[in-house]
């Protein structure tokens, strides 16, 4: 929890753009660890498989990319700081009253989960049954995306394209 | 902790056996002799290069990045071998039982990619970025062929531990499930019930014949993940020096090539497990020549560890010498021919195939 609190605040203070993309991997390795020690070990592969890696090495990707492979860093530099302070500080004050006001041992669905051991096949099985539509609702979504990344994609390397 | 040892020296043992043999392998393709100076045959060779490598001086370019490029061969060998906490490699010995084992693969091989990146970009050197880049895109597109036919894999299996996985294509699949039953060819219509004559009948690729094709798919991905040829354009020499590693030496050179093979290994182990039957024999029990009783032990016993390790260990040893083969036989494709072999004829074939396993699920209960 220090690792991932530590590497959460580093990615605050560094200017080093790569930097602050390998610091993130450290904190969603540490929330990795965190939910294996609650016993989730399936959301905790599932955080590796998506953030670290999906989304981690796509950014890294981007940033490469994108920067100037010369003496020049990228830097991220902090700009609108008052404003930036009272936001986030507004949305950590909402989430916290939130937090600290909900009774989450009260919720139905805690209460049943507490005498259940974790298990992929009856995960596998509730998601295929209760939550279904929610499931097809999101596959559907993410296809759509797909799909208007391909279009995008393609339609700006036909201009790049000189008569092929 | 016995595991993570054994598997630590497996894993160096097995890396000087495979680089001697690499050389022997290509040497003889080539029609030359290859090591020959070191001990009888050139056998010791590799203890020589071992010896050399230790000597050598750690460089670190002045421009290279030091706080990425020191650490980066290490998460590549971490994430390399975490993989193998998870492998089966007898009825009763891996490093942990997860029940979410072939999920967990998939997962914390990606960090390898990362661990790429930071080599390449760490090294501040312009043929070890585009190696790293060129890396990274193709294990990225190869993933998803790759994760496909282990989806075949899963949803004929019913499980994501590897574990069960392999206790079902053998004769012992009765020791965890008393209910179980196999079939020829997984069609319960024909009424042939294999599950107690194993061997190769009840492996995945006789069991679910489709599953020839998905290996084919898994093998041609595992080696586009391991960087081998005719996928190798990320360490072309040809064009980039060295690849992603150019920058390095020494010890951390070693790392990243002991990484190299340690996937070869690793994807090898997987695809063993997943289609050949893991640690189970390939005879089968013919009436009362019972071959495969024969050549297996009882798991969890002595000679059930010593047959699996046995079983486990050739096969995947005869899938790293095909590996080998293929590099010294066949050309390495362009980047173009690379994408397009990737996306437009391995991943829609595989997504047909998990469709057509989905099926042959139906026959099989």
């Amino acid at each position: 929890m220090v690792l991932a609190a530590g590497s959460a605040v580093f990615i605050m203070f560094t200017k080093n753009i790569l930097y602050a993309a390998l610091a993130l991997m450290v904190t969603f390795l540490s929330l990795a660890v965190i939910f294996i020690f609650l016993g989730a070990e399936f959301v905790a592969i599932t955080q590796i498989l998506v953030y670290v890696g999906g989304i981690l090495i796509l950014l890294v990707f981007g940033i490469m990319l994108t920067n100037k492979t010369g003496s020049t860093q990228v830097l991220s530099l902090t700009y609108n700081k008052v404003l930036g302070f009272l936001a986030s500080g507004a949305l950590f004050i909402i989430l916290f009253k939130g937090i600290t006001l909900a009774n989450f041992a009260a919720l139905d669905w805690n209460k049943e989960s507490e005498s259940l051991e974790p298990s992929i096949a009856k995960f596998g099985q509730i998601l295929m049954t209760d939550y279904v539509i929610a499931f097809e609702i999101i596959g559907l979504l993410l296809l759509l995306a797909l799909i208007g990344a391909v279009r995008i994609a393609g339609k700006a390397r036909k201009e790049a394209d000189h008569g092929t | 902790m016995i595991a993570f040892l054994f598997f630590l020296v497996f894993f160096l043992v097995y890396a000087l056996i495979a680089v001697y043999g690499e050389r022997k392998i290509s040497a003889f393709i080539q029609d030359r002799y290859g090591p020959m100076e070191v001990g009888y045959y050139g056998i010791l060779q590799m203890i020589a290069d071992l010896l050399k490598i230790i000597q050598k001086e750690d460089i670190i370019p002045f421009a290279a990045d030091k706080r990425i490029f020191k650490p980066a061969p290490i998460i590549v060998f971490t994430a390399i071998f975490a993989g193998f906490a998870i492998i089966p490699l007898t009825s009763d010995f891996m490093g942990s039982e997860v029940e979410a084992g072939i999920f967990y693969l998939l997962a914390i091989v990606s960090l390898d990619v990362l661990g790429i990146l930071m080599v390449g970009w760490g090294s501040n050197n312009k043929y070890a970025l585009f190696g790293a880049m060129r890396a990274v895109a193709q294990i990225v597109s190869y993933e998803i062929p790759l994760g496909l036919t282990v989806v075949c894999v899963v949803m004929i299996s019913q499980t994501l531990s590897l574990q069960e996985i392999t206790y079902q294509q053998g004769i012992w699949w009765n020791t965890i499930d008393p209910d179980a039953q196999n079939y020829l060819f997984g069609i319960k219509a024909l009424g042939i019930e294999t599950t107690a004559i194993g061997g190769i009948l009840t492996w995945n690729i006789f069991r679910v014949p489709l599953f020839l094709l998905a290996f084919v798919i898994f093998f041609i991905a595992s080696l586009a993940e391991s960087n081998r040829t005719p996928f190798d354009i990320p360490i072309a020499e040809s064009e980039l020096v060295g690849g992603f590693h150019t920058e390095y030496s020494g010890f951390r050179w070693s790392l990243i090539m002991l990484s190299e093979y340690g996937i070869m290994l690793l994807v090898s182990f997987l695809a063993v497990v997943l289609f050949l039957g893991g640690w189970n024999t390939p005879f089968p029990n013919i009436g009362s020549v019972e071959l495969a009783t024969w050549t297996s032990g009882t798991p969890g016993t002595f000679t059930g560890h010593l047959w699996g390790a046995f079983w486990m260990i050739s096969k995947a040893f005869t899938l790293v010498f095909i590996q080998i083969w293929i590099r010294w036989t066949f050309p390495r494709l362009r980047l173009d021919q690379l994408m397009n072999l990737s996306w437009k004829y391995l991943t829609p074939a595989a997504i047909i195939l998990v469709l057509l396993s989905a099926l042959w699920r139906m026959l099989m209960i």
